[in-house]
């Protein structure tokens, strides 16, 4: 009965026959573990395209928006983060097959004659794999992907038809915006998906048609066949994958950053690992040499590599005896990697902010509402404005006082000037954020900001938007200083920075606490 | 009748189904957890208030338009949407999800008859939301709702309790 089953669809469809027949290709004796790179691309691939197809059901592809379905799918959806996760390092992992396969193509000198065509093929293969990740750089929509594509389409500009190139893609005038976004998103899900599956036909039915390359001598022994022997070990190789694939997704966290910033003119964006070479191989060309080292050379370096079985024209196959190629190859490995490791040991350490964490209310309100919160906690107030209930006096989270500073100075009486205004701050300006402030900030971080408001901090420094510009913002900054050096800070400012006009305080040490506390868990907005 | 040829055919054969499967529980369970799973709700459920109970006449439905703020995907929105309040006696409300039960139209509040009429299909409710004709399988959903100092406030968080 269930053999029946193929039978019958064989019968109507052939498929049953077709894909035995694909299977049952003739491969050379010498075939063997070195020709399993391709298979493993092409699962790499298909496997891009059915993660990426999951990341697009809960994505939405606008710039700002984009960044918050993202911090949705990794925070909110159930396995989104591993989803995310497997796209990301799914792949930075088909480029290094890609390569390795490329590699192995042209040590082998797979790529001679009559198997040009097949090179060709593959080197556009390369291309739009790159042109992937280019693309799909953008759609994070955090300040990483932001700042890079800036300066990726920059680069592009330099070229001859730049421009052109610029204003088809949206990106004419030196900005990332919704139609520049929208392009990006296009060409990642439809345009290059479908230029790669169409070359990987051709690429297949060129390797199908000029067979899988002997090796020198092969020629006189019998054919193997390709199923099961070299299924099995495309399958090993396959499944090799797939395990560090798994364990690059359980052990390695990817980043989300804060949502992208146009005015963060702090922020060294750097490119994905794989381009770094580039970045720091154009570091060597400055002024007008700039075209030479981001177009002109990379440009005749991609078209040498496509062109490669026209320049070697050579017979000669066998590895011991491929000298020069060998060279190329190894020259080409060493610089790429002495180019990567230097920008990497080149490349400031640049914390920021992790974007899935979302601040609490309390970390985003001014310091003296915050300090506001503080008094009416301390005077019990919530005994009669109880939360919820306007009796007997009105619920103050709930509505916008509108009484004046002398009225409050006369209903408060007994509170100091300070600490009526931070009251009047509270009371006047309150948000939905300022509510949810009151109702759950901790008491320690209150107590911070009592501190801060107390000492006038914000006469010089800004905090969440309130205060002078004397000193630097003091937002977000546990990126730029850590906890120490924050403490000892506040009683000997000149020792730290030399001419700081900061006067020194001298906290108690509950109170030092306190206050460094509070300064560190403000992030950046 | 094995030889070593077939011993190894058969070995080729079991070690591509066997890793082949390992690969696709591996997909298939995140894929499974990320469709089917319902995503983590940053919500609290919320009592919104809607209108005073002054604006209700006992056995005189009212549709009362309100703004409700909701977690729509990643995004938080604030949207109008609106209620069916009936004053059952002087100091009890029941609010109605507007959505028709059989399949999802607004209905309306004839006068005339008394009753609540979906224009679409002909489903009619009684006041107190019993289907009295028409295809509609069950009575009108109702919204928890509460009176606290002289006004309504009903939770649209839980829509599912039935009349």
């Amino acid at each position: 009965m269930l053999r029946a089953i193929p039978k019958f669809i064989d019968e109507r469809t052939g498929m049953i026959s077709a894909i035995r027949h694909f299977l049952d290709e003739d491969i050379p004796a010498s075939a063997g573990w070195h020709q399993v790179l391709g298979s493993v691309a092409l699962f790499a691939f298909l496997l891009q395209i059915f993660t990426g197809f999951l990341l697009a059901l809960n994505y939405a592809p606008t710039p700002g928006e984009a960044w918050d379905s993202l911090r949705y799918i990794v925070t909110q959806v159930a396995a989104g983060s591993i989803i995310r996760a497997m796209h990301h390092w799914g792949a930075s992992l088909m480029i290094i097959v890609v390569v390795l396969h490329m590699a192995q193509t042209f040590l082998w000198g797979a790529y001679k004659k009559p198997r040009e065509a097949t090179w060709i093929a593959g080197v556009l293969l390369l291309l739009l794999t790159l042109a992937f990740g280019l693309s799909g750089y953008l759609l994070t929509w955090d300040n990483r992907a932001y700042w890079g594509t800036i300066v990726t389409t920059r680069i592009m500009g330099l070229a001859p038809g730049g421009s052109v190139l610029l204003r088809m893609l949206g990106a004419e005038g030196g900005g990332i915006g919704r139609v520049a976004f929208a392009r990006f998103y296009a060409a990642h899900v439809t345009l290059l998906p479908l230029l790669t599956l169409g070359l990987i036909v051709l690429h297949v039915y060129l390797v199908r048609k000029h067979g899988v390359t002997p090796a020198p001598g092969d020629e006189l022994l019998a054919k193997k066949k390709f199923f099961p022997e070299q299924v099995f070990r495309d399958t090993v190789a396959i499944f090799v994958w797939c395990v560090a694939l798994g364990f690059m997704v359980a052990l390695v966290k990817v980043p989300l950053g804060r949502i992208a910033d146009p005015t963060d003119t702090s922020y060294v964006p750097r490119p994905e690992w794989y381009f770094l070479f580039l970045f720091q191989f154009l570091k060597f060309f400055q002024g007008p040499l700039e075209v030479f080292g981001a177009v002109v050379l990379p440009g005749i370096a991609v078209a040498a590599l496509a062109l490669m079985p026209f320049i070697d024209r050579s017979a000669v196959v066998k590895i011991q005896r491929r000298f020069a190629a060998i060279s190329v190859a190894c020259v080409a490995a060493l610089g790429w990697t002495a180019l990567t490791a230097t920008a990497v040991a080149t490349t400031p350490r640049q914390p920021d902010e992790d974007g899935t964490v979302e601040a609490a209310a309390w970390q985003r309100i001014p310091a003296s509402q915050l300090a506001g919160i503080g008094v009416f906690r301390r005077e019990n107030c919530s005994n009669c404005h109880t939360p919820g209930r306007s009796q007997p006096a009105p619920d103050l989270t709930a509505i916008v006082v509108d009484k004046d500073a002398n009225w409050m100075k006369n209903h408060f009486k007994t509170l100091s000037d300070m600490e009526i205004g931070a009251l009047v701050q509270l009371l006047t300006k309150r948000t939905d954020d300022t509510t949810e402030a009151c109702l759950k900030a901790p008491d320690e971080a209150v107590r911070g900001a009592m501190i801060y408001h107390a000492n006038q901090c914000s006469s010089c420094h800004t905090l969440n938007g309130e205060g002078g510009d004397v000193g630097p913002v003091l937002n977000g900054l546990r990126l730029r200083h850590d906890r120490e050096w924050v403490k000892a800070h506040f009683s000997a400012p000149d020792k730290f920075t030399p001419g700081s006009e900061m006067p020194a305080f001298n906290f108690n040490p509950d109170d030092l606490e306190r206050i460094t506390n509070y300064v560190m868990s403000i992030p950046k907005l | 009748m094995s030889t070593p040829q077939t011993t190894r055919r058969s070995f080729y054969l079991y070690t591509i189904n066997l890793l082949t499967g390992l690969v696709a529980v591996a997909a298939a369970i995140p894929t499974a957890v990320y469709l089917l799973l319902r995503p983590k709700s940053r919500d609290a459920t919320n009592w919104i208030e809607i209108t005073d109970l002054s604006r209700l006449r006992v056995g005189q439905p009212e549709e009362i338009v309100y703004n409700r703020k909701r977690t729509d995907g990643w995004r938080r929105v604030e949207e109008k949407t609106s209620a069916w309040l009936v004053q059952t006696r002087e100091n009890s409300v029941v609010a109605y999800n507007p959505a028709c039960t059989h399949l999802g139209c607004a209905y309306h509040w004839d006068a005339s008859s008394a009753e609540f009429e979906c224009p679409c299909h002909g489903s009619v409710f009684s006041i107190d939301g019993k289907v009295t004709a028409g295809p509609a399988p069950r009575p009108l959903d109702r919204y928890p709702s509460r009176i606290q100092g002289g006004a309504v406030f009903i939770n649209p968080e839980s829509p599912k309790e039935s009349a």
